[in-house]
């Protein structure tokens, strides 16, 4: 039997069918342009960072910047810019975080992929990650009301602000970074190469650190490369909790400004728009994004490099 | 045949190595127990300064120079403000991106060139954000230090977690169903929204809930932008001036230098704050739990 089908029908089908054509034509020219809100987002940043930082180095010298040592931003009559004490803090700061979170960390991948039965690896797992979620403004005011009232305890001679104590609370909170990604890295190893070395009749914690651990050197060590990465970047726990002083020291007792917090007080300050004080916010700012950016390609080259397939 | 084994020296230290194993077994436990041990103090600290301070009082009223009056309903109001835009804003935007680069794109080098941008754009310091914000919403765009300015400096900070959970979640989406909606003649987009879009849902839905527990938790971007510390009206607009939890804690927590009770208000927002983001996460484990289809 013939299907009739009336002529408003056929036009009816027609244009839907055509309809729908152009929705698949208009749809992937809408997405690309959401996805593209992320290429602008770089693009603004790099573009904000750099007009103001030229801005600043014509009023201050490369020379000042980089190599002299006094950084006096709000000093009405000889203001002075150097980068060297905030770099100094900054190194100081991510310094001590690595010292607690790479022992710390990688003893707790150890732990949880080596070490640690199933069910005890569903419970501890979670729960160093909590770490991670905390805001950093908790840390903050755990260093500022806690972590330094004690150790001023233990070392009389500390500021009420230092770098001490949120380099250490700052190493806490990389912990769970550097653990889940060496984690990671360790259990791809395959179980075989355990086996074999426990075979040769070697203990478990031999059979760790002479194989399983070298075999994930690649991804142990990217690991490192983000918690500093991380550390460089943090911000409000030394906002809070190391001061605003702007010496070049390497005394760890004494209250000193990284370049996040340097950040920090200029905008939430009075340094008003158009003063080479505000335009040295970006100059800084730039200095902490090319060092966050170096580490994370560093890291994904690491990984990328020395990835041993299996 | 030569003997290439010293059986008594293999046998003499035997016991040390496994004792040093067990030994170091204890010691790699004692360090994983160690961050725990960190965490349970500062939830000890922050739950014993900000006890007494948190009531209703505390929760409905605003902020104020002296502490027995002030309150926090600004903060939460501006918190619930930031989180509508930032919300929607990341959620299509983010949904969108990830559509592109999984069921359009798929291979290749604009993809790489997307998904490099994207991994870079995660890794950098939410105080450049901030300073983004500030120069080109504040300034540029003339907003001042508003819900929008703010909105919209979180959203581009958050946007990567999204895309990237969102990504996850369409991969994870096996190909069988998008090869049978094609079968049944639907086009590319009418697979996409009636058939892939809802099968990834769940695990978007806990990927964009994760997000704005970040955007919650954030401080820095949002004092970069200019947030006054102390602030009486409640936003009404996108275009009102607001403030927001984690910029009280750190408002209060530098102000308690000179009056002792700003920290225990500050432990009290902490507290606040820590209970919404547990909510969040919460909810992100419950809707995973129960909506989450194994294919």
């Amino acid at each position: 039997m013939a299907q009739t089908t009336s002529v408003s029908e056929l036009i009816k089908q027609k244009r839907n069918k055509s309809r729908r054509m152009k929705m698949e034509k208009g749809v992937p020219v809408l997405l690309f342009l959401a996805a593209s809100v992320s290429v602008l987002t770089t693009v603004g940043i790099l573009l904000t960072l750099v007009v103001e930082t030229v801005m600043f180095f014509t009023d201050v010298s490369f020379r000042e910047f980089f190599l002299s040592t006094a950084m006096q931003p709000l000093n009405r009559s000889d203001p002075s810019f150097s980068i060297l004490p905030l770099l100094s803090a900054t190194l100081l700061s991510t310094g001590i975080a690595m010292l607690v979170a790479v022992p710390i960390g990688l003893t707790t991948a150890v732990y949880l992929s080596e070490y640690a039965t199933d069910k005890a690896r569903r419970v501890l797992k979670p729960m160093v990650e909590v770490l991670a979620g905390i805001p950093t403004i908790v840390y903050g005011f755990f260093a500022f009301t806690f972590v330094t009232p004690v150790l001023r305890e233990i070392i009389p001679i500390l500021d009420r602000t230092n770098i001490l104590s949120p380099g250490i609370v700052m190493g806490i909170m990389i912990i769970p970074m550097v653990a889940s990604l060496s984690e990671d890295a360790l259990s791809s190893v395959p179980n075989s190469m355990r086996e074999g070395a426990m075979a040769f009749g070697a203990t478990k914690l031999e059979a760790t650190i002479r194989v399983v651990i070298p075999a994930a050197l690649s991804g142990i060590i990217a690991s490192f490369v983000l918690g500093i990465s991380r550390a460089i970047g943090e911000t409000m726990i030394v906002t809070i909790a190391s001061g605003s002083n702007k010496n070049l020291t390497f005394d760890v007792t004494q209250s000193m400004q990284t370049m996040t917090a340097y950040i920090v007080e200029v905008t939430s300050g009075d340094a008003g728009a158009g003063t080479t004080a505000y335009y040295s916010l970006y100059a800084v700012a730039l200095t902490l994004f090319l060092f966050t950016l170096a580490m994370n390609m560093l890291a994904k080259y690491i990984s990328k490099r020395y990835r041993e397939v299996y | 045949m030569a003997e290439y084994i010293d059986h008594e020296l293999v046998h003499k230290r035997l016991p040390r190595r496994i004792a040093l194993n067990k030994i170091v077994r204890g010691l790699f436990l004692a360090s994983t127990l160690s961050g725990l041990i960190v965490l349970a103090v500062l939830l000890f600290d922050v739950i014993r300064d900000s006890w007494g301070w948190l009531d209703w009082q505390f929760l409905t009223s605003v902020t104020s120079f002296s502490p027995e009056q002030a309150g926090i309903i600004g903060a939460i109001s501006g918190t619930l403000w930031l989180m509508t835009i930032v919300g929607p804003l990341t959620m299509i935007i983010g949904v969108a991106t990830a559509v592109y680069l999984e069921e359009y794109v798929k291979e290749g080098r604009v993809r790489t060139f997307f998904e490099t941008n994207i991994s870079n754009l995660a890794g950098v310091p939410s105080i450049v954000f901030g300073l983004l914000g500030l120069t080109v919403f504040v300034r540029m765009l003339g907003m001042g230090s508003v819900v929008l300015a703010g909105g919209l400096t979180m959203s581009l900070l958050v946007l990567p977690i999204v895309i990237v959970a969102s990504q996850e979640a369409l991969r994870a989406v096996p190909s069988y169903l998008r090869e049978a909606s094609f079968g049944m003649g639907a086009t590319r987009w009418q697979a996409i929204r009636t058939v892939v879009l809802p099968a990834a849902l769940p695990n978007i839905l806990t990927g964009m809930i994760l997000a704005m527990s970040r955007a919650i938790g954030e401080t820095a971007p949002l004092i970069a932008i200019g947030i006054p510390a102390l602030l009486i009206p409640l936003p009404g607009s996108l275009f009102d001036s607001f403030t927001v939890l984690p910029v009280q804690i750190y408002y209060w927590t530098i102000d308690a230098a000179l009056t002792a009770e700003y920290a225990y208000m500050a432990a009290a927002t902490i507290v606040v704050l820590l209970v919404i983001m547990f909510l969040l996460n919460a909810t992100a484990i419950f809707i995973r739990n129960k909506f989450q289809q194994r294919f």
